[in-house]
């Protein structure tokens, strides 16, 4: 579950197991798109997800935090456990259930997904004042640390549509810190963007990672993965295939389909 | 100025090109109102020729007819209010996944797309009464035209609510917003934007359609038109006077209307 073994040990940083996904499966009408998945994350631990399209990477991620309501499985995640129901989803108490989870684990999208009609500012200081009843001048301090920290400070009376992707998707990490979660959940945070702002992004997000913030984050940036994860998994059909160290999965991996991905990502 | 860094004659042709432009839009404008005017004239002439309309008359009558317009943008404005109300509960209906809710809203529309304006203004005003309900002219005519436009502007509200982002709403739900808040606090001021011109459209539709309710004596511009215009035998001149009212009232909202679309265009996006 966390592919941590005697030979291959945990490093010394991280903490005690924050996330906890249990035999996580999901269907799309007959579509089986995640077969059973364990996945055990611990605090301050940084896990980079890998794979090709429809491996189930996102569709895992998803329903980390029940975008998704998985089919089968549980999530555990700093003590708020909910079971999948898909029958009945809708109830008030699941819903209930899986906002206390969100709270907890805030996800980052492909296309940012920030709030056209509020400023930077104001995006950062919606959720945290509606939701968490933070007082506003005790919200917008909290908003101007996480904008200072991606260097996003300056444009922070900004509309979104007058910022470039890369500008964007920071203010997006800011607004997801200023919930203070336990958890970042990144899909495919650079895909959307410019070759030459992926940088600006991935740097923020190392960053992010050696100060010991927990995430977890499915990219195609192997470099990144290299530089930043203290896990790599690789999934493959709806499974967790392999895991470990990024220098062992990136240079070793012990699975000939994580190779063979490898290599043919290394081509293309 | 760009032009002072470039060889003289550059600059120059950059000057002439931009005379040149100005001197077409101000040629386009000109034609465009010489044609409107010649075509307008022309009609007034051969109906002041054909139909002996008086000056005593549009003088003594014309303010009477005019002061309609209060009575119908009085109409239009209210059963607008209530058609904005009645949208956004219908398209929350339509998109509800509560069967109850889902089915008032789509009877709703159904019936009332499927019936004509008249007939629900007659029924509501002439009708009613028979099973007791008494509701008074003005009233009747407001709520016969907001439940109309209600229906129509449901499909458009719903539409406006579902051309939002799947995303937007799932990024609100990842910050914890419960579905409520994100929909009121996200979603809608969006939906909002998408559907301002199409209300715009519907307004200016509104206020011609409120002419229907002056068959329940309702004293608006065109009740008021047909009264002294039958009554003195100037019918030609009394509608003719309604008409330039109503087209006057279009394009002053549709004036509005663009300024409004404008703004938010430039807005924030």
């Amino acid at each position: 579950m966390t592919g941590y073994t005697a030979d291959q040990p945990a490093p010394p940083h991280i903490g005690e197991v924050i996330v906890q996904a249990r035999g996580l499966e999901k269907y799309f009408g007959d579509n089986h798109v995640l077969r059973g998945v364990d996945l055990d994350v611990h605090q301050r631990e940084a896990v980079m997800v890998i794979g090709r399209s429809g491996s189930g990477k996102t569709t895992l991620l998803r329903c980390l935090n029940f975008l998704e309501e998985p089919t089968v499985g549980s999530v555990d995640i700093d003590g708020v456990r909910v079971d999948a129901a898909p029958l009945r989803a809708r109830s008030r108490a699941h819903q209930e259930q899986i906002r206390q989870i969100r709270l907890r684990a805030s996800m980052l999208f492909q296309e940012f997904a920030l709030f056209p009609h509020m400023t930077v500012l104001g995006n950062c200081i919606e959720a945290p004042t509606r939701v968490r009843g933070v007082p506003r001048d005790k919200a917008v301090a909290t908003a101007d640390k996480y904008l200072e920290q991606v260097g996003m400070l300056n444009k922070k009376d900004e509309y979104p549509g007058r910022l470039s992707g890369g500008q964007k998707q920071r203010v997006a990490i800011a607004r997801a810190l200023c919930m203070e979660p336990k958890v970042l959940l990144f899909d495919e945070p650079t895909s959307a963007l410019d070759p030459e702002l992926i940088g600006e992004v991935l740097k923020v997000m190392e960053e992010l990672a050696h100060e010991g913030t927990t995430m977890i984050v499915v990219t195609h940036e192997m470099h990144f993965a290299r530089e930043a994860a203290d896990r790599v998994i690789f999934m493959e059909g709806g499974v967790i295939a392999e895991q470990g160290p990024p220098e062992t999965m990136l240079d070793s991996p012990r699975e000939e389909a994580t190779r063979r991905f490898l290599r043919r990502f290394l081509e293309a | 100025m760009a032009t002072a860094e470039l060889p003289a004659p550059r600059a120059q042709v950059l000057d002439d090109i931009v005379a040149a432009q100005r001197r077409h839009r101000r040629w386009f404008r000109g034609q465009f109102v010489a044609v409107w005017l010649i075509l307008v004239g022309i009609l007034g002439v051969f109906l002041w020729s054909a139909g002996r309309i008086s000056w005593a008359f549009i003088f003594e009558t014309g303010p009477y007819i005019v002061q309609g317009a209060g009575i119908t943008i009085l109409v239009s404005v209210a059963a607008m209010a209530m058609a904005i109300v009645l949208a956004l509960l219908g398209a929350l209906g339509r998109l509800s996944k509560n069967a109850v809710a889902y089915s008032l809203a789509s009877l709703y529309v159904s019936l009332v797309r499927g019936t004509p304006l008249l007939v629900q203004i007659y029924f509501i005003y002439f009708a009613l009464p028979s099973a007791g309900i008494i509701i008074d002219a003005i009233p009747a005519g407001i709520i016969a035209l907001g439940f109309n436009y209600g229906a129509y502007m449901t499909e458009i509200f719903r539409a406006g609510i579902q051309a939002v982002p799947r995303s937007q709403r799932e990024a609100a739900q990842a910050l914890g917003m419960p579905e409520r808040l994100a929909f009121r606090r996200i979603v809608l001021p969006q939906a909002v934007r998408i559907v301002i011109p199409a209300i715009g459209n519907d307004f200016v539709a509104m206020i011609k359609d409120s002419a229907l309710v002056s068959t329940i004596a309702i004293q608006e511009l065109l009740w008021r038109a047909q009264r002294v215009g039958r009554g003195q035998h100037q019918v030609l001149a009394s509608i003719a006077i309604a008409a330039l009212v109503y087209w006057g009232l279009t394009i002053i909202f549709s004036f509005f209307q663009e300024r409004l679309e404008q703004r938010m265009a430039r807005g924030d996006r």
